[in-house]
């Protein structure tokens, strides 16, 4: 085997390689919801620590040694730098292997990869976040950049359900904006057995009722399972929403994230380059999208 | 571009003298059928060959590379076995040449892809005329005449190999041999022009592509693609044997007793079933049609969108790889309704 110091440092698979993953440590686990942990990375390297800069809605590609790499979203907003946070879901084997791992244990990252929200785009404008269940892990980024520069945006709107009060995610961080008045920020949970719930109780898009929306100076940013984009979309097309105003995060399998290995392809469109921030209107015209 | 001339007796000299620019391989018969392959000597080397059973793409793009070594305290090192072997491809077809073209797009871009861009780097390409057979469609698919993306390229005009001198390499090549290749007059190129025309009139099939894309976009609830459904095994081979298919999956492994591994990519195919499955078990692309469906949108209509063009060739390899008989030019044909066609 070569190693690295050993070859030229020009070779371009060791000194400008796409692949390769930048070594990072787990600074924290937080339990935040069984099998839904948040997960605080710091390179190693200093300057990748202090250089990493990404867009809200942009993803990075997470190797566990031994165990392979997959694309998770970044729950961090740009504005706080020097960590990434991710919000991972214990699913399949990658994340099992993640949820085996301890702090101070080390990961592989690389990228950020894909489009992100078109922040030219929505700076100036309203801003409408629509999450259910996970779909709260890449809004969450989106939702601290607009907060950490309130000034570029007009009225924000917040609407996030979970099944119950212990589902959902950013639980703590999210009850504490319900107060503030920069913001209108609506919780809801689907039932609320232990009856401790201060906020709405009922579907997600029941929140509708609860907020002022002119759909057509907003962008509306969606994320969730399957249903949440059926009656969300739903209802933002009876407001007679602009289809390009309605911005979703999609899921796909993902090898490279650099649009190379073919896995996230939807119709003609890699969800790691052209995404995974797709306008409704682009789902309207590849049909495998949503 | 710089045009000459090599009498045909003098190849065997050519190839002798090149061999000091790399290794060279070269298509060879193995159990009636033609393979590229290291020549252990240059007589057996088949010039005349119809295709291949793998595309020219397993040199740039390995059936299994290691990408990464992991070591615990070392990170991920990446893999350069290889990388720098100097090979020399003796006989690669045009369409073969365009698809390897079409390639370098794919693994070039804003993040380029540095395995594939050292091999090829590293392998020049010789490349050979052709006629076409009952399943070349390389000219519908404006793939029959290549203009660049190799260091050399012969076409058979009688007596003599014409050749095109494609890079500096190739110029390199040209100067090694001494005087062994000649300039070429008028009355030679129009030998050209005559082989050009017979090439032409000699193909069989033929695809209309130019409104493809429209054509898909308008069948893309045909029940062509839950027939085709039915009879595709997912068994991939169109996809291994076709020259512009690049999907890969990526895969660890750990060596037994140690924390330490590699990472290996290996060819994938948009037809077996997990290719668009994700961790939480949802599959985008559950069914057979909707995997068949997505292969041929994607070469025929995706890349255009993406490239300006099919990335299909026409190499006629995935039909006869293809065990169900599924026939690319008569899927065209079906989705065109061309017997309809009064131009046919």
């Amino acid at each position: 085997m070569l190693l690295a110091d050993e070859v030229s440092s020009h070779h371009p698979v060791l000194s400008d390689n796409p692949y390769q993953p930048h070594m990072a440590r787990i600074v924290r686990i937080y339990k935040m919801v069984e099998n839904n942990h948040l997960f605080t990375l710091r390179f190693l390297e200093d300057h990748l620590a202090h250089s990493f800069r990404h867009q809200p809605g942009q993803f990075i590609m997470l190797s566990i040694p031994g165990a392979g790499e997959m694309p998770i979203s970044i729950s961090s907003s740009p504005s706080r730098p020097e960590v990434l946070e991710l919000c991972v879901r214990r699913v399949g084997r990658v994340t099992n292997a993640l949820y085996r791992l301890r702090t101070n244990d080390v990961v592989g990252v690389r990228g950020p990869y894909g489009n992100g929200y078109p922040m030219q785009e929505i700076i100036g404008n309203d801003l409408l976040l629509a999450a259910g269940g996970l779909g709260m892990a890449p809004l969450r980024s989106l939702l601290w950049y607009a907060l950490d520069h309130r000034d570029k945006f007009n009225n924000i709107t917040l609407m996030y359900g979970a099944k119950r009060p212990e589902d959902m995610l950013f639980r703590e961080e999210l009850t504490a904006l319900v107060d503030r008045t920069d913001i209108n920020c609506l919780l809801t949970v689907d039932a609320d057995p232990s009856a401790t719930w201060k906020n709405h109780i009922g579907r997600l898009p029941s929140l509708f009722d609860h907020a002022k929306i002119d759909p057509m100076r907003t962008y509306a940013a969606v994320c969730g399972p399957p249903v949440v984009y059926k009656f969300i979309l739903q209802r933002l097309l009876e407001l007679s929403f602009p289809k390009n105003h309605i911005l979703m995060s999609l899921e796909r399998r993902m090898k490279c994230g650099i649009g190379k290995c073919g896995h996230c392809g939807i119709g003609y469109k890699y969800t790691c380059l052209q995404g995974p921030i797709f306008t409704y209107w682009d789902a309207i015209n590849l049909p495998e999208m949503i | 571009m710089k045009i000459l001339k090599l009498p045909k007796e003098k190849l065997d000299l050519f190839a002798s003298v090149v061999q000091q620019f790399g290794e060279l391989h070269a298509p060879v018969e193995q159990d009636g059928r033609y393979v590229f392959k290291r020549l252990t000597r240059w007589s057996d080397a088949r010039l005349e060959y119809d295709r291949t059973i793998l595309p020219p793409k397993k040199y740039f793009l390995p059936p299994r590379e290691a990408l990464f070594r992991y070591r615990p305290g070392e990170g991920f090192v990446p893999n350069t076995d290889g990388l720098d072997q100097r090979i020399i491809l003796f006989g690669v077809h045009a369409c073969d040449v365009y698809a390897i073209n079409i390639l370098d797009r794919v693994f070039a871009g804003k993040y380029k892809d540095p395995y594939y861009q050292a091999r090829r780097k590293n392998i020049a390409i010789i490349g050979i005329d052709c006629l076409p057979d009952k399943q070349c469609f390389c000219r519908s698919m404006r793939a029959d005449f290549v203009d660049h993306g190799f260091d050399l390229f012969f076409y058979d005009t009688g007596d003599y190999y014409q050749a095109l001198v494609g890079t500096a390499l190739g110029d390199d090549m040209v100067l090694a041999t001494g005087n062994l290749f000649e300039p070429v007059d008028a009355a030679e190129i129009d030998d050209y022009k005559r082989r050009s025309w017979n090439k032409r009139r000699a193909f069989q099939v033929d695809v209309e592509i130019r409104d493809l894309p429209e054509i898909f976009e308008m069948e893309y609830q045909s029940e062509i693609w839950d027939e085709l459904g039915e009879k595709c095994l997912s068994c991939g081979s169109c996809s291994m044997v076709c020259p512009t298919c690049y999907c890969y999956d990526v895969a660890d492994d750990v060596e037994l007793g140690s924390r330490a591994g590699k990472r290996t990519r290996l060819w994938d195919s948009c037809l077996f079933a997990s290719h668009a499955l994700v961790g939480s078990g949802e599959n985008f692309r559950g069914s057979r049609s909707s995997r068949i469906k997505y292969r041929f949108y994607h070469k025929q209509r995706g890349f255009v969108a993406e490239y300006g063009r099919p990335s299909c060739v026409g190499c006629g390899r995935c039909v006869s790889a293809c065990p169900v008989h599924i026939d690319v030019v008569q899927v065209i044909d079906r989705l065109r309704r061309v017997e309809d066609v009064a131009s046919r």
